[in-house]
């Protein structure tokens, strides 16, 4: 069937997308105007910094739950993990792996105490015990360059697969699609806060469950639900046979491969618990159960999609060529909805025409949710860390830390909506994973040595957020991801020195020795008090339930 | 805000509303109480060690991944091979602790955190 297949739905992803752009764009635009409601609406009701930054903290653990799904699927899980089985089989799932046993950091060591022991930002734990303003200013930057990196791997990713779902093929489209995505996620996160933000990531998880739920099971229906018939197919039809369905097509062609994928296996696993604009969900709902409540959610319908891509994923590798699939987007990107198209009757037909619209409508919503949760992470820790606690030495006003967090919304989407435009023919994949990178190695092990360890010092703290921050970066600026490699983002100069394109196997113990050695020769001793407060809170919530009166 | 509570309460880190919260002398006398060692000791002897356990099982996954090609192309039953139901295992494993440790935690670590939490408020 595939070889029947190929040629229309190459047609269908390629040139004629034309011929579904009023369905696909009627979608987009109702998903906008029914946000842009959403927002409107939370915007009448934010009043204080506390409904800016934590919705109130009335959100249940359940509406917390698939928030956070809406802010960690992004759109590189959704069709990156399921393009990369389509390509690549096994390995594409291996990849999937590490975003979710990564929850249980979040969910054993760092929800619960977060929630109880800070208020709006990761800031406010890692400076608890310590110097305000040094550890603020760190804690700050760590924030906004983590969120950075990661939005702007988002919006150049979108500027790609907008226009390709639309069949834009001019520069100029792809700018102003990237400046429609960051003009709405400015709109969204000024208005409506973290409650609208929250509600709008609500709605882009059930839009992504149930669409991702319809072509699953479509899918199995085509294989008669058996598992072992889908694999087989799928195995047969990429041509690589059993190695399709075993390890190493992807990660195992060489020693250093091997390495690289160890590598960023453990940045995907420790960093997920230091990803900033993760951190702030569990501030959204009122106590520590409720955070535990929403994690035990987030890891039930992550888990839940994950499943699901394999389906998807090797779906599209038994139902269309590779080479379909490779000249739509070389990285696989538009397996999914190419997939879609097919299991809804081919090009051509209403069905496959209606569920391409809504599959690509469902990765609109995705990004859109994504970025606005990554804007709000990096304006809050701006308003909060730097300019309410460093710069105005926690004197500011309510008003005038609103103000602040809404000039700093509108100046990160001004700089990714530039940034962003400027990387749209670079290959800035490799910035996800540099995000995890930094959070594992700069974010993680400066709460955990907060949250846990007696002796940690100020000097501790900034060493680590520093030098894990500094090592990943560096790295990954000497390593093939930039220069010398044959994905790189700039071609035709070789400065690499690093080998691997993921810094963590050398960032993330590197973060946690010098936070551990800082501390050591540290000649300030540490606050015994304060810790005393912090631990006490952070294992009985002392003192958290009243965060909502204002 | 009541007046006569030695610590101001920073900012940001408390709530700014109700009645201000436990002095840090009242905090060093809880974390050095009986009561909340055993707190921390139930809550550690938990999560420490099983963190290094899933992180453990999921690094020998990525390393058999790497590095036991064969192992991990042994056929089970039909096209379901061994990488898969390892993979498939880390799903199975990964529901499995978070409902062992929400267990844990609803069982022997609310009510202990609870009683702690009620009775330093209300002296407050």
């Amino acid at each position: 069937m595939s070889t029947l297949a190929t040629a229309p739905v190459l047609l269908a992803a390629g040139d004629a997308t034309t011929e579904h752009r009023p369905l696909i764009i009627g979608l987009f635009a109702a998903f906008v105007i029914a946000t842009l409601a959403i927002t409107i609406w939370a915007g009448r009701q934010t009043r204080s910094t506390a409904d800016f930054y934590a919705g109130g903290g009335q959100f249940t653990g359940f509406q917390n739950g698939l928030a956070i799904s809406g802010d960690y699927m992004s759109a590189a899980s959704f069709l990156g993990i399921s393009g990369a089985i389509a390509l690549f089989g096994y390995d594409g799932f291996l990849y999937s792996i590490g975003f979710l046993v990564a929850w249980l950091v979040a969910l054993l060591l760092v929800a619960e105490p977060l929630r109880n022991s800070g208020r709006f930002t990761m800031g406010d734990v890692l400076a608890y015990r310590m110097r305000q303003r040094p550890v603020r200013t760190a804690a700050g930057t760590s924030t906004i360059v983590v969120s950075i990196f990661y939005l702007l791997a988002q919006m150049a990713g979108a500027g790609v697969l907008v226009s390709l779902l639309l069949g834009i093929k001019s520069d100029g489209g792809k700018i102003a699609i990237v400046a429609l995505v960051g003009v709405l996620m400015i709109v969204y996160v000024t208005i409506g806060g973290m409650k609208g933000t929250t509600w709008v990531q609500m709605v882009k998880a059930v839009l992504l469950i149930v669409g991702t739920l319809l072509i699953t099971f479509l899918i199995l229906l085509k294989f008669d639900f058996n598992l072992s018939s889908l694999l087989g197919a799928a195995a047969d039809n990429s041509g690589a046979g059993a190695a399709f369905l075993e390890p190493g097509l992807k990660y195992g062609v060489s020693a250093t491969s091997k390495l690289d994928f160890l590598s960023l296996g453990i940045a995907l696993v420790l960093g997920t618990a230091g990803l900033p604009h993760i951190l702030i969900r569990f501030y959204t709902v009122p106590t520590a159960k409720a955070a535990r409540k929403s994690v035990n959610w987030a890891i039930g319908i992550i888990g839940a999609f994950y499943l699901m891509t394999i389906v998807l994923g090797f779906g599209a590798a038994a139902l269309l060529s590779s080479k379909t699939i490779r000249e739509s987007n070389p990285s696989g990107n538009t397996a999914a909805p190419l997939t879609a198209l097919e299991v809804g009757g081919g090009a051509g037909s209403t069905g496959g025409a209606i569920l391409l619209a809504v599959i690509s409508a469902v990765a609109f919503a995705t990004i859109l949710a994504v970025v606005a949760g990554l804007t709000l992470a990096s304006s809050s820790s701006f308003a909060h860390d730097i300019y309410a606690n460093v710069i105005k030495r926690g004197k500011a006003t309510e008003k005038e830390e609103m103000r602040a967090a809404r000039l700093a919304t509108v100046l990160i989407g001004i700089v990714s909506i530039g940034l962003g435009a400027l990387a749209r023919d670079l290959n800035v994949a490799g910035l996800v994973a540099l995000a995890f990178a930094v959070a594992a190695s700069a974010n993680l092990p400066t709460i955990l040595y907060s949250l846990f360890w007696k002796r940690f010092t100020t000097r501790g703290a900034l060493w680590s957020i520093y030098g894990g921050l500094v090592s990943s970066v560096v790295l990954v600026l000497f390593s093939p991801v930039v220069s010398g490699g044959k994905n790189s983002m700039f071609k035709g100069v070789d400065f690499h020195w690093f080998p691997l394109e993921n810094p963590g196997l050398v960032s993330i113990p590197l973060g946690f020795l010098l936070g551990w050695l800082g501390s050591l020769l540290s000649k300030e001793e540490p606050d015994a008090g304060k810790y005393a407060e912090l631990e006490v809170k952070s294992l009985t919530g002392v003192g958290t339930a009243a965060a909502v009166e204002h | 805000m009541a007046t006569e509570a030695p610590p101001p309460p920073r900012k940001g880190t408390e709530t700014d509303t109700g009645p201000a919260g436990p002095t840090t002398e009242q905090f060093v006398e809880v974390q050095e109480s009986e009561e909340f060692g055993e707190l921390r000791r139930t809550y550690r002897s938990f999560a420490f060690p099983l963190t290094v356990a899933f992180i453990t099982w999921y690094l020998l996954y990525v390393l058999l991944s790497n590095y036991a090609g064969g192992f991990m192309g042994i056929r089970l039953f039909g096209n379901i091979n061994m990488a898969l139901v390892l993979g498939l295992g880390q799903f199975a494993t990964t529901f499995l602790i978070a409902w062992l440790y929400s267990r844990h935690a609803a069982l022997r670590l609310d009510p202990k955190g609870e009683a702690i939490k009620a009775r330093m408020e209300g002296d407050a």
